[in-house]
Order: structure tokens, then sequence, then C-alpha cells
């Protein structure tokens, strides 16, 4: 969309050299501060132990160390912290199966919603929508009282990743609804019209039609939720007060908040955190803004 | 559409589960959490008494709650400027007709798609002072090796308020015509919530770009080149044309990054903490910490509630007005 747009534009007025060149001067002045924390990420993570110091922190490491990464995932014994690579596992397996489970129930509630309207299906829809704008904290407190009583296992749901996949797809019911109904909305009804005659069930419209017409949609969905749910921090440190399911988030900020922990085991911790959502974002990035915009309406 | 009986009945039952866990889960809970700012539950025994408004009133007294409700009033009208100047001004930049445009923007949006709790960690490192015997550290270093140490500060450790003097002109003044109140440190901007919303610009203000660049990219050519024909200065046509009909993108940037902004929680938490005389603590960070380290579940819904109803102010008009447009489609 924009190559071509910004070359139809075709450049008929002139602009003065040195507008350009103060054009260009603003645009990198602005991309390197925006770089500056990457920078500072990077090369605290990629230092030794012994090049560590406060008056070098914006120095170039003198070569590429990865202890600071192997500290920060396996943790040390000796010091007495944990290394985040369970939290990692834990974020994936928590965010993978609510992603997809979450995208499924979108997307069959978006089919309802646009291609078997009933009468107050709009008001329905948007009570629906409510559920994204509120402050979590208006429900955190009879959440965890629910979770420690749905029985799970002989146990209970509360601080297990089950239990935080279900609060995930739970809440993720608006944002994948309203994405999957308005990306449903611009099929034709025709196309379902015709093959109604044909004798398609309400199943088969949507399995024969829908479900294969609709893969561009479930990956603006998955990249929304799987960025959503690896981000979030509130329900995992709510629902979760046991180290071995808490998901990366959370392991972070412990590790963070832990006095003993060195800098550059802190950055290459929060390298390792920030990783999955920033390779989603340069992989697809032309879907994630696609999602932003479409999902617009939300935060 | 033709719809044959029984497929009516199964539509309604495949939405069920969703309209159910919403019910439950989003109206049913907001329920209880409002039943439970009316109670006697302050500790870990569940006492479910009603006890009326007396929650709220004793919350308003508060004075934690009092700064928390500045630190939030301040973070949200700082955030959104800078998010709304910064984001149109790369917006306005990048549709220049530039070169590398598409690397431009990945720049400026990748902040996004990482968590609050990374950025918040990263920029406490880069906003950690240092101290005299230490020398400086993170930006304040950077400063003093570029010769601008004269902008060192202590950033979110400098517990300072910002606000008019009540002994000043200006506050003298205000006091004669019975505004006095404006003149004290609880209408003022703490120097902590300035380095929050440097963090939190850094990682929303692409996003404002991006929705201002894509409303830019809809104003046709001809537009423009009409007013120019017409004699129309750029300046005239930037704040006759352009940014009249971005109006509508202005509102939905202010609506979303506005309660995003009310609702701030996690980068308090991993960069900040409450701070010093609570110079950055906000009422998200008060709830968690009143209802699961305080087991005051009372007080914890009461500022519950005063969130949601603050989002619900903001939103509540956006939704009605966003469908209605909608439907008129």
């Amino acid at each position: 969309m924009t190559s071509q747009s910004s070359e139809m534009r075709g450049g008929t007025t002139y602009v003065p050299r040195w507008r350009r060149a103060l054009l260009y001067l603003t645009l990198i002045a602005f991309a390197v501060a925006y770089l500056i924390p990457v920078y500072l990420l990077i090369i605290t993570g990629m230092k030794s132990f012994t090049e560590v110091s406060l008056q070098t922190m914006w120095d170039l490491p003198s070569g590429i160390h990865f202890d600071s990464f192997t500290k920060a995932w396996f943790g040390s014994k000796q010091e007495g912290f944990q290394g985040l690579g369970g939290n990692f596992l834990n974020s994936v397996y928590l965010a993978i199966p609510a992603t997809i489970l979450s995208a499924l129930l979108g997307s069959i509630n978006g089919y309802i919603l646009s291609k078997w309207k009933f009468r107050g299906a709009d008001l329905l829809f948007t009570l629906l929508l409510f559920g994204m704008f509120i402050p979590y904290q208006s429900i955190l407190i009879p959440l965890v009282q629910v979770m420690s009583r749905i029985p799970w296992f002989g146990g209970n749901l509360y601080s297990t990743i089950p239990g935080l996949i279900f609060v995930h797809v739970i809440y993720g019911i608006p944002i994948t609804t309203l994405i999957f109904r308005n990306y449903y909305a611009a099929i034709p009804t025709e196309l379902v019209e015709a093959s109604r005659i044909d004798g398609a069930s309400i199943f088969g419209v949507y399995r024969y039609i829908l479900f294969p017409l609709s893969i561009p949609g479930f990956v603006v969905v998955m990249i929304w939720q799987f960025t959503s749910i690896w981000n979030d921090f509130l329900f995992a440190v709510t629902i979760t007060n046991n180290p071995d399911v808490q998901p990366i988030t959370v392991g972070l900020n412990n590790l963070a908040g832990s006095y003993i922990v060195e800098w550059n085991v802190q950055m290459a911790g929060a390298l390792m955190a920030a990783l999955p959502t920033l390779l989603v974002y340069i992989v697809l990035g032309r879907f994630f803004m696609r999602g932003l915009l479409a999902g617009s309406l939300k935060g | 559409m033709r719809q044959i009986k029984w497929e009516r009945v199964v539509a309604i039952l495949l939405l069920a589960p969703s309209v159910l866990a919403t019910a439950i889960f989003v109206y049913g809970f907001i329920g209880f959490t409002g039943y439970v700012s009316l109670s006697k539950w302050t500790n870990l025994l569940p006492d479910f008494t009603l006890v009326g408004l007396s929650n709220y009133q004793r919350l308003f007294a508060n004075q934690r709650f009092q700064i928390d409700l500045r630190n939030t009033v301040s973070f949200t009208l700082l955030f959104l400027l800078l998010c709304l100047v910064v984001g149109f001004l790369l917006a306005f930049l990048i549709d220049q007709r530039i070169r590398a445009e598409g690397i431009f923007r990945s720049i400026y949006l990748f902040p996004m798609a990482i968590s609050f709790i990374v950025t918040g960690v990263v920029w406490r490192w880069l906003l950690t002072p240092g101290s005299p015997e230490m020398g400086a550290t993170g930006v304040n270093l950077l400063f003093e090796k570029v010769g601008l140490g004269f902008l060192k500060w202590g950033w979110f450790t400098d517990p300072v308020v910002w606000h008019i003097p009540p002994d000043s002109a200006v506050g003298q003044f205000l006091e004669q015509i019975g505004l006095g109140f404006l003149a004290s440190p609880m209408i003022g901007i703490s120097a902590g919530v300035v380095a929050l919303v440097l963090a939190a610009a850094w990682q929303m203000s692409g996003y404002t770009m991006a929705m201002y660049l894509a409303g830019l990219r809809g104003i046709s050519d001809e537009l423009r080149e009409a007013a120019r024909v017409d004699g129309a200065s750029e300046l005239q046509i930037m704040f006759r044309i352009i940014l009249p009909l971005l109006r509508p993108i202005t509102l939905s940037a202010i609506i979303i990054l506005g309660h995003i902004s009310l609702k701030i929680y996690d980068l308090v938490v991993a960069m900040t903490g409450p701070g010093i005389g609570f110079s950055t603590d906000v009422p998200a960070y008060f709830m968690w910490d009143t209802t699961f380290r305080g087991n005051n579940f009372a007080r914890g819904s009461a500022i519950a509630v005063v969130l949601l109803v603050m989002v619900a102010v903001l939103i509540v008009p956006y939704l009605v007005w966003s469908t209605r447009s909608e439907a008129e489609l």
C-alpha cells in the first residue's frame, strides 16, 4: 500500500534540497532515539561479566559473549536465583494453545454474528465488545475466587497453565469476535446464498466457504492474540503464585526486582522475553499492521 | 438469508458459550466487585455485610489515593500530548514521499510488539541516574559524554512535584479569586510521572503514527492541489484542510491511548514501583497492592470500581458513536 501510493503521488512540486536534508535528518534523529534502548539491551546482554561496569555501559562489548544469556536462562545456584528458561517454556505452553483456541472461538462467533443475524444480534455484539475495554482490576477479585473453585485434576484451576489459558480465551472473546465479524461481513452474502441453494448447512457453509477464505483473518487474529497473551502481566501475576508455572513476564519482573542479579543478566532476560513477539513482528509485520488497524477499537 | 429452524437453534447454541462466559466473567464479576466495594470485607475472611458508601468515602479521603488520582490525570494528559504530537509529526514526515519508508515505519512501530515489563526493565536501566560517588549512569552518562551534562537529573528517583507555588504571584492571584487549591502539590506533575511518560510514549507513539499515516494516505492529492491552485499556503492547507480531516483519527487515538493510560500498571511495576512518597503510584497499582498484599478486598474493589467508571466515561460514548456510524454505512 505504501511504496505504490507514494510513487503514484508523483513529484510535481519542487522541494528545495535543504528541506529534503532536514526531513531526513529529523527522521534519522527519531530513529536513533527509538533504537537507543535496543542498543543498550543488546550490548549489555552480550558483554562478559568482567566487562560490565557502570562507566562503560554505553561502550560496545569486546566480543560476543553469551555468558549472560546462559545465566539468565539457567539461573545460578550459588547466587540463589532461578533462570527464566522454565518461565519461557511456560509462556510457550500458555500462548500457543490459548491463541489457537481463542482464534477458533472468535471465528465461530464472528460467523454467527455476521451471517446468521438474529433479532438483537447487534446489541449482543456491542455488549460483548465492552469486555475488551474494562480495566481487568474490576474482575480480578471474583476471578481468583472462581478459579480456585473450578476443579481440575484433583486440584483447581488457580495457579495452573490451563487456568491461565482459560482466562485468556475468555477475555479474548471481544477482540477476536470483533476482527472476525468485520472480516466475514466483507465476504459477499451471495456466496453464502449460492452454497445454501446447493444444500449446504450452517456447518457446511462455514467448513467449505468461510473457513477456507478466512486464513488471512486467522493470521491477523493469531498475531494479535499471541502478542497480547505473551506480553500479559496482570493476569499472570494474579492467577499464578508458583514460580514453576509463571510465564516469562512475571519471571523477568522477579529477576529484575532482585538486587543480586547483575544488569547484563537482566538485559539478557529482557531480550529473551521480547524476542518471540519481535520475531513475529519482523516476519509478519504487514499483518501486524493490519491487525493493529483492524483492532484500532482496542488498545 | 433463508434460515431453517433447527439451524437457527444451532446458531444460537454456537454463540451461547461466549455469551454465557461474558455474562458471568464480565458483567457478573463487575457486579460482584461492586458488591464487595460496599461490604466489610477488609481482611482474609470474606464479610459481605453491607456498609454503604463508606469504603468510597474513606478512599477519597486517603492521601495515597489522592496522589494516585493526580498521577493518573497528569500521566494521561502528558502521555496523550506526547503521543499525538510525535505520532503526527512522524506520520507527516513519512508521508513526504521519502526513501526507505518501510524501514522508518518499522523502527517507529516495533516497540509496540514488546511487553510493558520489558520496556520497564530497560527504561529503568536507562534512567537510573547514578550517584555523585559512583558517577552518572544511563542517559545521564550519555548526556555527560556529549557535553550536555547540565541536563542530568534524578529522573524517577527525584521526589520533586512541579506545581504552582502558593507564595508566587500566580499563586497569590489564584488565592484571591478563590482558586487557591490550584496552587498546591496535589495539582501538579511529579518527576517520576514524567519518566514513566517517556517510556510509555516510546512504546505507543508509533501506534499513533500508524493511525495518522493511514489517515493522511486517505486524503486525496487533488484536494491539496486544488487548495494550492486557489492560492492557499502550506500552513493554511495544514490547519484548514488536513488537521480538520484527521479529527476522527485524533479522537480514536485519544480514546485508545486514554484507556491504556488510565489502566497503566505493568510499566509502573517493572520500572519504578510506587516511588518515594508515592510519586509514581497509580490507582491500578494501589488496587493490586491493597487487595492481594494487604487483603483489603473492600478497598481494592472500590478502587477497581473508580477505575471502571473513569474508563467507561471515556469508552461508552465512543462505543455508541462508532456502532451508530457503522449502522449508517
